[in-house]
This record gives C-alpha cells, sequence and structure tokens, in this order.
C-alpha cells in the first residue's frame, strides 16, 4: 500500500512532469492562457496517460522490444483519437479551444517518456497509478500557469471577475512572450524552494526522459557534452 | 498566387513563428540552441524533414483518407507515416549520402516525436491549404524554426556570461530570455498581410 501511495504520489510533487521533469513544455506554455483551457488539457492528457499506460504495462511481454517505440506509438495515437472523438462529441468548446494540441497530445514526451521509463517495466495497476499521478501533476501545473495568466492578463479566474475594475489587464500575460515569463518564474519559484529544502534537481532538456533518447542511444550533441539547458 | 504563397511563407517564418508564437517544437528549441552549428543543423534536418511529411502526408489524407471517410485516422496515420519517413530518410541517407548524414543524422531521430512535424501536417489540413500551398507552409515553418533557433543561439551565448540570481539558473532565465525573444517577434502582427496586400 504504501509503494502504491509512493508511485502515485511521484507525479504530483516529487517528480512533477512539467516543473521538474521539463516534459510536455509546449502544451504547458501553448493551452494556459485560461485556467479552464489548462484543467481541459491537464484532464485529456491525463486520460490518454492512464490508458496507455495501462495498454501497454499489459502488453510489456508481448512487444518486442526492438519494435517497442513504433508499438507504444501506435497505442498512444489510437488512444489520442478515442480521445479526439468523445471531445469533439461532448465538449465541442474544448475542441476548438485546444485546437491542434488536442491530436499533438500522441507526441507529449510526458506520455512516450512513461511509457518507456514505467509501464513497460512495472505491473498494471501500478502503471495505472503512475498515469493518475504523472497526469494530476501535469494537470495542476497547468491550472496554475492558467490561473495566473488569466488572473493578471485578463483580470478573471476560470471566467468569473476576481481583479477590481481600476486595475487595467496587463494583456501581455496571456500572449506567447507571457507565456515563456511566466512559466520561467514558475520554475524559478519551485527551484528556490528546492534550494531552501535542500534537494536541488538538476533539470535538463534534452536526454533525460526525452523518448527518442532510447532511439539516438543518448548520441545527440548536447548531451554528448554534458549538456544542461 | 504568388502573393498568397509569399504571404504564407513570410508569415509562417514572421507572425506565425512555429516556436516562439504557437509553441511547437520547444523542446529542441531549449534544448539544442546552445551552439550555432548544432542549432544551424538541427534547423536544417527539420526542414528537411517538415517539407517531406507534409508532401506525403498530404496525399495519404486528400486522395485516401478523406474520400473513404476514414478522416478520423488523420491522428494515427500521420505519426506513424512520420516516423517511417524519418527511419527511412536516415537509412537511405547514411547508405548513399555520408557527408549529409554525419552533418544531420543525429538530430534525425530527435524529429520524430517533435511536435512541430505532426503539428505542420496537422495544420495544412485544418487550413485547407492545396498541396503548393501546404508544401510553401511546411518549408515557411521550418525555415521560421531555423531563424528562432539561430537569433536564440546568439541570445544563449550572450546569456552564458550572465550571472542571474542562484534560483534563476540554468533553464529559467533561459525562458525569461526566450520570453523577450518571443516579445520582439510580436511586433510583425499585421505588417505581412498589409505588405502583401492579401486580407
Amino acid at each position: 500500500m504504501r509503494e502504491k501511495l509512493k508511485v502515485f504520489s511521484n507525479g504530483l510533487l516529487k517528480e512533477n512532469p512539467s516543473l521538474r521533469l521539463v516534459l510536455g513544455t509546449c502544451p504547458t506554455l501553448a493551452v494556459t492562457t485560461l485556467a479552464v483551457n489548462g484543467l481541459g488539457m491537464g484532464l485529456a492528457a491525463t486520460f490518454v496517460l492512464v490508458c496507455s499506460n495501462i495498454a501497454i504495462s499489459a502488453l510489456r511481454r508481448v512487444i518486442p522490444d526492438k519494435v517497442r517505440l513504433p508499438a507504444y506509438i501506435t497505442v498512444i495515437a489510437t488512444f489520442v483519437t478515442v480521445l479526439q472523438m468523445l471531445v469533439k462529441a461532448f465538449v465541442p468548446a474544448l475542441d476548438s479551444a485546444l485546437g491542434i494540441f488536442l491530436p499533438l497530445i500522441v507526441v507529449n514526451c510526458i506520455i512516450l517518456g512513461r511509457a518507456e521509463m514505467f509501464a513497460s517495466k512495472h505491473s498494471v495497476g501500478l502503471s495505472a497509478l503512475d498515469g493518475l499521478g504523472m497526469g494530476l501533476g501535469f494537470t495542476g501545473t497547468l491550472v496554475v500557469m492558467g490561473s495566473i495568466r488569466e488572473l493578471l492578463g485578463a483580470g478573471t479566474l476560470f471566467g468569473v471577475q476576481i481583479m477590481p475594475e481600476f486595475v487595467d489587464p496587463m494583456t501581455l500575460f496571456i500572449t506567447p512572450p507571457g507565456g515563456f515569463f511566466v512559466f520561467g518564474v514558475l520554475m524559478a519559484l519551485v527551484i528556490w524552494i528546492e534550494i531552501k529544502t535542500d534537494n536541488r534537481k538538476r533539470r535538463s532538456i534534452g536526454c533525460e526522459g526525452c523518448p527518442s533518447a532510447a532511439v539516438c542511444g543518448g548520441k545527440c550533441p548536447e548531451t554528448a557534452q554534458g549538456g544542461e539547458a | 498566387m504568388a502573393a498568397k504563397l509569399a504571404m504564407i511563407f513570410f508569415s509562417m517564418i514572421l507572425v506565425n513563428n512555429y516556436v516562439l508564437v504557437q509553441f511547437l517544437g520547444i523542446c529542441p528549441f531549449l534544448g539544442v540552441s546552445k551552439k550555432l552549428d548544432s542549432a544551424v543543423g538541427m534547423s536544417a534536418a527539420v526542414i528537411f524533414v517538415m517539407a517531406l511529411a507534409t508532401s506525403v502526408t498530404w496525399p495519404i489524407y486528400t486522395f485516401l483518407l478523406a474520400p473513404n471517410g476514414l478522416a478520423y485516422l488523420q491522428t494515427i496515420v500521420f505519426i506513424l507515416v512520420i516516423a517511417v519517413l524519418v527511419q527511412l530518410v536516415e537509412i537511405a541517407m547514411k547508405k548513399y549520402m555520408p557527408p549529409l548524414y554525419k552533418a544531420l543524422g543525429v538530430y534525425l531521430p530527435l524529429i520524430t516525436t517533435n511536435c512541430a512535424v505532426l503539428g505542420v501536417t496537422i495544420s495544412v489540413i485544418d487550413e485547407g491549404y492545396g498541396f503548393v500551398e501546404s508544401l510553401v507552409c511546411a518549408v515557411g515553418a521550418g525555415v521560421g524554426f531555423l531563424v528562432a533557433m539561430v537569433l536564440f543561439s546568439g541570445v544563449r551565448k550572450r546569456l552564458e556570461d550572465a550571472q542571474p540570481p542562484k534560483c534563476f539558473e540554468g533553464l529559467p532565465i533561459t525562458l525569461v530570455a526566450a520570453s523577450i525573444t518571443s516579445l520582439s517577434f510580436m511586433g510583425f502582427g499585421g505588417v505581412i498581410e498589409n505588405i502583401f496586400a492579401v486580407h
């Protein structure tokens, strides 16, 4: 039971995919102009993550090692297609808000990364928990990002006016530069907490958690030189 | 027609820049932009794969999927086509063009899961572009990626000597720098339409 709880809570804080593992950066920046979009994107990714983790874990003895990445991609793409149909049918507003980022969940590094690092080595139950924890950790980050950007950029939170009328909304925050800025400051905040609590995590964009690392064998030029972003 | 193609091309580079405005392909943008030569190599591979992928996926969608009511298979077919294509290109390049493979080969596997490539193939379908327009759009998106990478590798070079507060070191300050680079691209909004007089 303790182990299960640990697997589940891992993704929430200790290995939060966006802020500590630096995975899935594109949707984190792109869809968080409104808190509700962040929530929708996070839940959509969680759905795919849980389903694909379960399927891949169940098939882990069947899939030959050599073709595992194409097999994983096929499984993930299938669930994304299911998700696209469900969202189009039941929440069309979310479909138009997320636009191209809904099908792009296929190439979200979090999902392929968890398949490669966790689901291919653990039991179905644990993989489902891992997917749920990671997905909710991702959702949490997106909602926080979306709330900050919506509050500062539009003065509202989940569509409800929060800021008093005389405070002009800073539109910059809901534009692309605002996305980079809020994410940067949020990450700095997390690092500040890490320094205070003395467990600094080394962040790198590149091979740690990059699903392509399995293909290129960590030979990409950045990591060969011990690259740290 | 020429004006429309030119507008698509330049707006993909400046106004709708894939990296800085649309947030596609952020991982390679932050990961491989540290050195100018690797930034250029990666971008060249991206331009190549984007153009190739679009020229294969567009006919597949238009002549195979759409007429047979299989449009819902778009995502799964496109990602598999891109994955196979990247593998094929890598094998062919290794055998027939070793110098090119030496320059671009290391970046190719990274591109399979690059969201910018899948993104461009899906968005040309969503926009309803014809074949030539799609190709121009794909090349434009790739060149836009190159411009962003090259500009940003210069910014990164200067950033190395900077001494930000401890908690901003590394990725956070890079993201803030990306924010300012992105801000400079905001200035292009609306410019392109006026230059080519297409509304």
